[in-house]
């Protein structure tokens, strides 16, 4: 009786060690597909890059503030079309301790000089030649936004094109207590 | 469950065909059959011997043979069909557009194939479910058969019952001359000679050779289970990259997948064959074929503490060239060249010149790199690039718009300011078009002059962790293979009854030919009785009926 | 004279050789004696004929491996004339192991047919594209070639098996796809004769034809046309015009070769049963009427074992080594890797049927047959119809 029972057990193991196996290979490859942006709560990954003035902007500089970071490019329509946006807010948020970054993806110093020319936007604009921080956030499709708690965690992430008030509302989220 | 009592006193289990200890047949078929069934020798089957919980009927369900080879039959079909049309990772279209790829290329069919997901049949959880399942019918089988085979192959007895000997496929049975001990001292010798193991218990005899071919099937099994497993893996976060990315020449940018490493396109390289088309090429209307597809490379490092974006102090890997066939790798990484893009555009001539006179006041290079805003030409004369925008895609609002970042039909706004036109004219060009003048009849005009192109090179980065495992994997299914295909278990028994009769028989779990060699040889040598062999007399007292073998349990097995 | 004139003509000793010690083979069995094991003056000589054909063969491999300075299986015409090689050799190995005469007759016929089939494609001297320059490509292809050649001598075993072992004086499924298998052989013989007359003739006509993509491109036909291509227009035609036009997805000049092949193979195969006034079965089968039936088992089993190590090896694992350097995974689900794994279940399944369901004899000689078709079929449908990243396709 007591072997039975054993074997019982052992082969209750071996099966359910092998239905969870192909559950999960099952469920691994459904979700591969499916590229995340940087995990939501887990540590912004720190970066440094210069924008158009040539002054250097770290990331943890900025611990202590909230930062909303967008990374877009001159071609992408709904990056064009919020930015106005954002710059309206950036006005209002910037004193209440939410700093604006704003990513461009690899573009090239005219370009970026001029699109910012053109829409007068006052927040600081750095370009990531190297694609180094767009590999590091993981970003596919632009705009994407990142939204850093002041303790350095992302918030919140935001893809696709957002108004006025929706910006408010996450510069709020993460606007210091 | 109850234990088979053989009439030698043995205790077998339940499920038993041979007795374990002198190889009585146990049950009324093998009671009944000429010649037994030897697979796994007569042991048990686990599988068959319980049945009860709802975990039994699962684990006996994968336990089968049957099912397993209806696995594999299944597997081999489904496999089949997802070859019928490319799959959509060969298809060249963005993910939105596949279906309409498919409906449009191949039509109704195509339609159908891509709505039932047969063009992705490969990732489709069915397929993998599909495989698991052979993955589990390998484990179950082989555990079921595998253990119970050793433990009976390794306890064997040297004397057998004579029902066991006599349902052997090969049998002999007749007096010998020779007293008994002399008989069996020559068979151990001649059977000694040819490399089999002998073992004597009284009056009888067994001689064994290539018994570990018999455990061939288990290895092989644990390969492929090792094997899967490794794929498998590759789910598992951080144990497999695959990435791709797009380095123009001339540009340093971050290695996707790769942290902290940075790459240089120093130089494309594409070769052709200088060879006159023929044959097959000119049927297929290709002119030249591809020798060498290369970039050059630097490979770069930032420094330990440094953070993304920081470039300042990259620190020099090493130089390569990537080659098909000649991945560079590093640190667990492989880049590999996998595709390219010949001639973008990287600098632009123009000459700024008098429409009447077609006179020219100077020429400007553009880098579209990095383009400057105002370019002097000298003697009074400029140019300002008031709007640069690398793939025109038509005005909106007045404002020229771009489709991607990637210069594929570059086109500038341009202020052209000369002595004679100090105020400035304004001139839209783009290339392979007339320029637009938006403020009016312009005196001077950009003429197109020239353009240097580079090449873009299209790395796969990947790290696949699980590749030595998978090698392994793979060894130890070809040795399970090799020995288990080409070795083979032959074991022959002899016993001497005290009237002097001899008893002998013959196993061997495939490739009967060489065994007959074996024991033509020794029955000479020890002046044996001859042999039959069972199937052979069955198949000639068949071919006057039917002319043929029918199928039976077969005794050349696991 | 050159290196690859040479390499040419030796190729054609080969081929003769080959023809010569089928016959002899065929003369051998006439005095066989009863088990059909032969060692008698003709069979003796039809060995030997066969390993000088393989020698030649083998010299014609070499001296165009010097010339081209790769194996020479990277097109059609030389990874198929080295199958028809590999499978000589096959044949020669379990040869010498089971002395049976009667194998000759089934393998090297097989073997001619392959090699026949493989001097209807282009026999220049291609180069090598750059994924296909590596030692892989020497090692890969050829064992995965010499193993599925070991494989197929199991179905030459398995014919013999059948047309041994079918009762063809009664109507029986066995019978219909026994004559099956014949008239798919003499279908090769139709391709084979339909090829090389209009390729003798020097037979060409052209056409303008609109792809699948929509780009207006050239083909030239080699036969007499039977079907159009996609919106064509002619730019040289002779002897007939195209009487069906076919859509963009199918290749009508590949269909109109198969069309062909049909119509003077099936000609053939109905002036056979006309002068022969029997089937093509029972045209062989007094042949191989004296051979062991069990001993023939045996072989087909042995030469499933021997080749199914060597196929894994070759056409599995040495392919995965080699797609994880050249393309970067080793595997990719491409037409070719998935059809090798085809094959490799089956065999799989062959011998699993064998050992635990008493799959012999009969049983065991059609899945030999089968699995022979899906090696074919690997080779000939999927390089020509599937769509794929292997070389000659």
């Amino acid at each position: 009786m007591e072997k039975k029972k054993k074997r019982l057990v052992l082969r209750t193991v071996i099966l359910a060690v092998l239905a969870l196996a192909i559950g999960y290979t099952v469920y691994g490859t459904a979700t591969k597909e499916k590229v995340e942006l940087v995990a939501v709560g887990s540590e912004a990954p720190d970066f440094t890059l210069v924008d158009l003035n040539g002054e250097k902007h770290k990331l943890s500089d900025y611990k202590g503030q909230g930062v909303f970071l967008n990374f877009w490019g001159t071609w992408c329509k709904p990056c064009e079309k919020e930015m106005p946006a954002m710059d309206r807010q950036y006005q209002i948020f910037k004193d209440q301790g939410v700093q604006t970054l704003a990513v461009n993806i690899a573009q090239t110093d005219f370009e970026v000089q001029n699109f910012v020319d053109r829409y007068e936007l006052k927040f600081p604009v750095v370009i990531d030649k190297t694609k180094s921080v767009m590999t590091a956030y993981n970003v596919g499709q632009l705009p994407a936004t990142v939204l850093i708690d002041p303790e350095g965690k992302v918030a919140k992430i935001i893809t696709g094109e957002m108004t006025d008030a929706n910006i408010a509302s996450y510069m709020e989220l993460v606007k210091p207590k | 469950m109850e234990k088979i009592i053989c009439a030698c006193g043995h205790s077998n289990p339940y499920g038993t065909k041979l007795c374990e200890k002198c190889g009585r047949p146990l049950t009324e078929e093998e009671k009944q059959n000429k010649v037994v069934d030897m697979r796994y020798d007569g042991t048990a089957i686990r599988s068959k011997t319980y049945n009860k919980s709802i975990i039994d009927k699962i684990w006996n369900f994968f336990s089968s043979v049957k099912v397993g080879i209806s696995l594999i039959i299944i597997t081999l079909i489904a496999a089949s069909i997802g070859t019928l049309l490319p799959q959509e990772f060969y298809v060249k279209a963005s993910d939105i557009e596949k279906g309409a790829y498919y409906a449009d290329v191949y039509g109704t069919f195509g339609k159908i194939y891509y709505t039932l997901g047969l063009s992705d049949l490969y990732s489709s959880w069915w397929f993998q479910i599909l495989v698991g399942m052979l993955a589990v019918s390998i484990i179950v089988a082989s555990l079921d058969r595998g253990i119970p085979l050793y433990k009976s192959l390794k306890n064997q007895r040297v004397k057998r019952h004579e029902s066991f000997m006599k349902r052997q496929r090969i049998v002999g049975e007749g007096q010998v001359t020779a007293n008994a001990e002399e008989t069996l001292d020559k068979v151990a010798k001649k059977m000694t000679e040819m490399r089999y193991s002998v073992r004597r218990d009284g009056s009888a005899l067994l001689a064994e050779k290539g018994r570990f071919s018999r455990y061939g099937p288990y290895i092989n099994h644990v390969g492929l289970i090792i094997f899967l497993g490794g794929v498998m893996l590759r789910l598992v976060p951080g144990f497999y990259v695959d990435e791709s990315i797009w380095v123009r020449e001339g540009e340093t940018r971050a290695i996707t997948g790769m942290d902290g490493y940075f790459i240089e396109n120093k130089d494309f390289v594409l070769e052709t064959h200088d060879n006159e088309a023929q044959g097959e090429q000119i049927k297929q209307g290709v002119n030249v074929v591809a020798k060498n597809f290369q970039t050059d490379i630097t490979l770069y490092k930032q420094p330990k503490d440094a953070i993304p974006g920081d470039t300042e102090n990259l620190e020099k890997v090493k130089d390569y060239s990537i080659r098909v066939n000649h991945p560079l790798k590093e640190d667990g990484f492989a880049l590999y060249q996998m595709d390219y893009r010949l001639n973008e555009l990287k600098k632009m001539k123009f000459d700024l010149i008098n429409k009447e006179s077609e006179k020219s006041l100077g020429t400007l290079e553009i880098d579209l790199t990095n383009p400057k805003k105002d370019y002097d030409l000298g003697n009074g004369s400029s140019v300002q690039i008031l709007v640069y925008t690398p793939d025109f895609d038509g005005f909106e609002n007045g404002e020229p718009q771009t489709k991607t970042s990637i210069p594929n039909n570059p086109a500038f706004l341009f202020k052209m300011t000369t002595p004679e036109t100090p105020e400035g004219e304004v001139s839209f060009v783009e290339i392979m078009q007339p320029p637009l003048e938006p403020l009016g009849e312009n005196q001077y005009r950009m003429k197109f002059a020239g353009a240097e192109m580079r090449d873009m090179s299209g790395i796969t980065v990947r790290k696949d962790t699980t590749i030595p495992l998978l090698f392994v994997g793979g060894v130890i299914f070809m040795i399970g293979v090799v020995i288990g295909s080409y070795w083979n278990h032959r074991r022959l028994w002899l016993q001497i009854e005290p009237d002097g009769r001899v008893l002998m028989a013959a196993h061997v779990n495939k490739n009967m030919f060489s065994m007959k060699k074996d024991l033509d040889a020794v029955s000479a040598f020890a002046a044996l009785p001859p042999y039959e062999d069972q199937l052979e007399k069955e198949e000639a007292g068949e071919e006057s009926t039917d002319g043929g073998i029918n199928e039976k349990e077969g005794d050349n097995t696991l | 004279m050159s290196l690859i004139d040479i390499s040419g003509n030796l190729l054609f000793v080969a081929f003769i050789a080959y023809l010569v010690a089928t016959l002899l083979f065929g003369g051998s069995i006439k005095q066989a004696n009863a088990t059909g094991n032969n060692t008698g003056k003709w069979g003796q000589l039809a060995i030997v004929v066969t390993i000088i054909g393989f020698l030649s063969q083998l010299g014609y491999f070499i001296t165009r491996w010097i010339y081209t300075g790769h194996a020479p299986v990277s097109n059609m015409f030389e990874f198929t004339t080295a199958f028809g090689m590999f499978i000589v050799g096959a044949f020669i190995l379990i040869y010498f192991i089971y002395r049976l005469t009667a194998l000759g007759l089934v393998a090297l016929p097989v073997a001619l047919l392959i090699i026949a089939y493989a001097s209807m494609f282009p026999k220049e001297v291609s180069p090598l594209v750059p994924s296909l320059q590596s030692y892989w490509l020497t090692i890969h292809v050829i064992t995965a070639a010499l193993g599925q050649s070991i494989l197929a001598i199991s179905a030459v075993a398995g014919l013999i098996y059948l047309l041994k072992a079918v009762d063809l004086t009664k109507p029986s499924k066995q019978r219909f796809w026994l004559e099956a298998v014949m008239y798919c052989l003499v279908i090769v013989i139709g391709f084979v004769t339909v090829t090389s007359t209009f390729g003798a003739m020097d037979y060409e006509s052209s056409y303008n034809y609109v792809d699948k993509e929509g780009t207006t491109r050239k083909i030239i036909y080699n036969l007499p046309p039977i079907f159009g291509m996609n919106e064509y227009e002619v730019v040289e035609e002779h002897g007939m015009s195209p009487l069906v036009e076919m859509p963009a997805l199918i290749n009508a000049k590949k269909l109109t070769t198969v069309a062909w092949s049909l119509l003077v193979g099936s000609v053939l195969y109905l002036l056979i049963r006309l002068i022969a006034r029997r089937r093509i079965s029972a045209i062989f089968q007094p042949l191989v009427k004296r051979v062991n039936l069990q001993l023939l088992d045996e072989i087909g089993y042995r030469s499933v074992l021997i080749g199914f190590p060597v196929f894994s090896l070759g056409a599995l694992i040495f392919a995965m080594i080699w797609a994880q350097i050249a393309w970067s995974r080793f595997w990719g689900w491409d037409p070719k890797e998935v059809w090798a794994l085809i094959t490799w279940l089956f065999y799989a399944a062959f011998l699993h049927l064998r050992l635990s369901k008493g799959w012999e004899g009969q049983k065991s000689a059609w899945l030999a047959l089968i699995g022979f078709g899906i090696i074919l079929f690997n080779l000939i449908a999927v390089n020509l119809i599937l769509a794929g990243l292997h070389s000659y396709a």
